[in-house]
């Protein structure tokens, strides 16, 4: 009897034991099956909406409420075109499988904004209109933030503003080392001020080489800026550029922590004090404010001189196809609205963007000096997924960073590592 | 999916021990059969909650799981929802993938040493507890804090005080005149790193289910091996710890499927890197869903299959051990 109860309990544990594992695997398997029922319950609203004059908007900005100007914006836009919006902002990797899940389920959201390296992965899953068939206004964006939208000859959105990446510099840590920031023109004069920097006792630069797609973003302008082509990872352009990141770990220019740096911690080591110069992005403007030292922006020299060209960050105004496409008149007055003239200067002062359009840039400047060497940035940059990469570049961009970490933590030394990269990805995108 | 068909069958069987008695008499059949019949019905009704909470829940995820496992998923194929069937074609991808011998490999380690010191520590910490002391009580309490803490927490923090340049330990290391490590960042580290972590969170576990364990057995046995002249490390390893054998089997395999799930602490402080180096299937299998701008699910449903397969190899051998022991 003992026994029988005794094997009955070990049974119930073995269970247990399933269940506790099952429930990762189910965890993992999340967007086809527990968040599709909280995701139907949501986009059942906005179907609902549909019949009411409603149009729902759906935004990465989960930090903006209601008494926000963007969220006035669009009641505004929405007031315009004679409908009532409805918005919902998410967190920004959350907002790609929602989106993804809301078109399985028929019920997209009529406005979606959404990062611009993903643009591409919903077009090829048919989940955004072109805007041929939107009818939405391209001509006024600068070509090169509109490339990251724009596969196969087609348009699926409109950049609602970019930011992009650039040096920030300690003006009092550089002055100490006897360095002038305007001499830092190329490669080669970045790494001797930084070895000034190291030899005056303090550090010299920091950036995040993080395992994820925010490490290959903040690799990319060093590997653009020698020239190189994602098609091709291991040339020798390549490989100078994952040289360049690997000696100034090496010589202790940079920190070894920037093989685990977010752009946030990375950011964080920078306020210390301690760093002369840090990569990092429009949006850190405000806390560079708040920094308590002196601070100045020159844009990221190619490896030969000049500014090398950043990746754009930023979102796409984008519009998901409707089984009513009678919807798509509305809907487009409410995206000319939010990406008009005058509208998009206070969107993109609101977001910490720079402007996609020339005049909106110029503005901008006007306003604030500041964002100059922003502008210059932002026009310099080039978009991840463009040159037809498409859904291509996730599938370059993760070898490429796994490169940069081999090489960074010396498991793998620079040409090997990309070597192996390009293999990868080769096979990966064929 | 095994649950679902199982937990019916006490109640059927319930049912039919209740069958068992013969009817008072023969003259008034049909009553009983009625009787019978409303019984089972009302057996059912009450069954249901918990037949359909396991079916929407438990069984349905799996079976998602599975079937995501078996099928060529795309973004384009998961939004209209026509995946074509291909077999054992993400299996065959995991496996011959680069990346899963290390993952397999690092997956038992961190599990085989987690497990190893968080059991030997959280025994030596209850047996040390087992003699009430002045305070005894609040250093315990103490003990259950990595457990109290929330994972993002206890695992950022980790994060912070093993950071190379920064970081806590190296501040000390470099006190005590020793190299700084590169904790987090190299590649013959991060994975010693994310198991010393879980260790550390694992210990309150061990230590509270082996400590009432311990107070289940009676004091007796113990003072009649301390009259017999046992020793205290006698009495430890062969009266205390044979008794405990049962509480030990279960902690040990509730610790390792817990441990073989563990996917927070790692992304947090190492995300898998550098280059795999940390990475264990349960990250792979995040990292293949979700860690991409174009997530592959199939894959990641793979993996996540395969873990839950490791798991139940493991009850089923801990069932059958059980029971010899039970027979013998």
């Amino acid at each position: 009897m003992e026994s029988r109860q005794l094997g009955r309990r070990s049974l119930r544990a073995a269970l247990l034991a399933v269940t506790m594992v099952g429930g990762v695997a189910a965890c993992t398997s999340a967007p086809s099956t527990s968040d599709s029922a909280a995701d139907a319950g949501a986009s059942a609203g906005a179907s609902q909406a549909a019949g009411g004059g409603t149009y729902t908007i759906w935004d990465p900005y989960p930090q903006f409420d209601d008494s926000s100007d963007w969220v006035k914006l669009l009641t505004q836009c929405g007031t315009d075109a004679g409908v009532t919006v409805k918005r919902t902002g998410y967190d920004t990797t959350d907002l790609t499988n929602k989106a993804l899940l809301a078109a399985q389920q028929g019920n997209s959201p009529d406005v979606l904004i959404v990062d611009n390296p993903v643009v591409s992965t919903l077009a090829d899953a048919g989940v955004l209109t072109t805007t041929e068939e939107s009818k939405l206004d391209t001509s006024a964006i600068s070509p090169n933030l509109l490339a990251a939208g724009q596969i196969g000859g087609k348009t699926y959105g409109v950049p609602i503003g970019a930011n992009t990446l650039a040096l920030f510099y300690n003006k009092e840590v550089l002055k100490k080392a006897g360095v002038d920031a305007e001499s830092v023109k190329d490669w080669a004069s970045l790494t001797a001020a930084l070895e000034k920097v190291k030899a005056a006792g303090k550090k010299g630069i920091t950036f995040s080489a993080i395992g994820t797609e925010e490490g290959s973003f903040q690799f990319l302008p060093w590997f653009w800026g020698s020239g190189a082509q994602l098609t091709k990872l291991d040339s020798a352009e390549g490989v100078a550029a994952l040289s360049l990141w690997t000696d100034w770990v090496k010589k202790g220019y940079a920190p070894n922590s920037v093989i685990n740096n977010t752009q946030t911690t990375s950011w964080q080591e920078f306020a210390t004090g301690d760093f002369a110069f840090a990569e990092n992005g429009t949006w850190q403007l405000g806390n560079a404010k708040k920094a308590g030292f002196t601070y100045g922006i020159i844009p990221i020299p190619a490896k030969d001189g000049g500014t090398a060209p950043a990746p754009t960050g930023g979102e796409f105004v984008s519009m998901p196809v409707q089984q009513d496409t009678g919807r798509y008149a509305t809907t487009q007055k409410l995206v000319t609205c939010l990406t008009s003239t005058d509208n998009s200067y206070t969107t993109d002062t609101t977001l910490s963007y720079i402007a996609p359009t020339d005049a909106v840039q110029t503005k901008q400047v006007e306003q604030n000096a500041e964002l100059k060497v922003w502008v210059e940035a932002v026009k310099a940059a080039k978009g991840r997924t463009s040159d037809n990469l498409g859904t291509k570049y996730p599938k370059i961009s993760e070898p490429m960073w796994k490169a940069m970490q081999a090489a960074l933590s010396g498991s793998q030394p620079p040409q090997e590592a990309l070597t192996e990269a390009q293999t990868a990805a080769a096979s990966a995108t064929q | 999916m095994n649950h679902a068909t199982q937990t019916p069958s006490p109640s059927v069987s319930g049912g039919g021990r209740k069958r068992v008695p013969p009817p008072p008499s023969q003259g008034r059949r049909r009553a009983p059969a009625r009787r019978r019949w409303t019984g089972q019905l009302a057996a059912w009704a009450f069954l249901a909650p918990v037949v359909v909470y396991l079916l929407a829940f438990y069984a349905y995820p799996l079976y998602r799981n599975v079937d995501l496992s078996l099928r060529n998923y795309t973004v384009r194929s998961f939004v209209q929802g026509n995946a074509p069937f291909t077999g054992f074609a993400n299996y065959t991808k995991v496996f011959e993938n680069a990346t899963f011998g290390p993952a397999l490999w690092h997956t038992m380690v961190f599990t085989v040493v987690s497990l190893v010191f968080q059991f030997t520590i959280g025994l030596a910490l209850a047996v040390f507890f087992t003699r009430n002391f002045r305070l005894s009580a609040t250093l315990r309490a103490l003990f259950l804090v990595p457990w109290l803490l929330p994972l993002i927490v206890s695992s950022s923090t980790w994060s912070w005080m093993l950071n190379s340049d920064s970081g806590v330990v190296n501040a000390f290391l470099h006190m005590v005149g020793l190299g700084p490590v590169n904790w987090l960042t190299s590649p013959d580290w991060s994975l010693w790193s994310v198991t010393i972590a879980n260790v550390w969170i694992g210990i309150p576990f061990n230590l509270v289910v082996l400590y009432s364990g311990l107070q289940a057995i009676p004091s007796h046995i113990n003072e009649a091996a301390q009259l017999d002249g046992a020793t205290n490390w006698q009495r430890f390893w062969r009266v205390t710890f044979p008794l405990l054998r049962p509480v030990s089997a279960i902690t040990l395999l509730l610790g390792l499927v817990y441990t073989l799930k563990v996917f927070d602490i790692i992304w947090i402080m190492t995300k898998g890197g550098p280059s795999d180096s940390s990475t264990t299937l349960a990250t792979w299998s995040y990292r293949l869903g979700f860690g991409n701008l174009l997530p592959s699910f199939g894959p990641g449903a793979a993996v996540g299959n395969l873990l839950i397969v490791m798991a139940l190899v493991f009850g089923l051998i801990y069932i059958r051990v059980q029971r010899r022991q039970g027979l013998s």
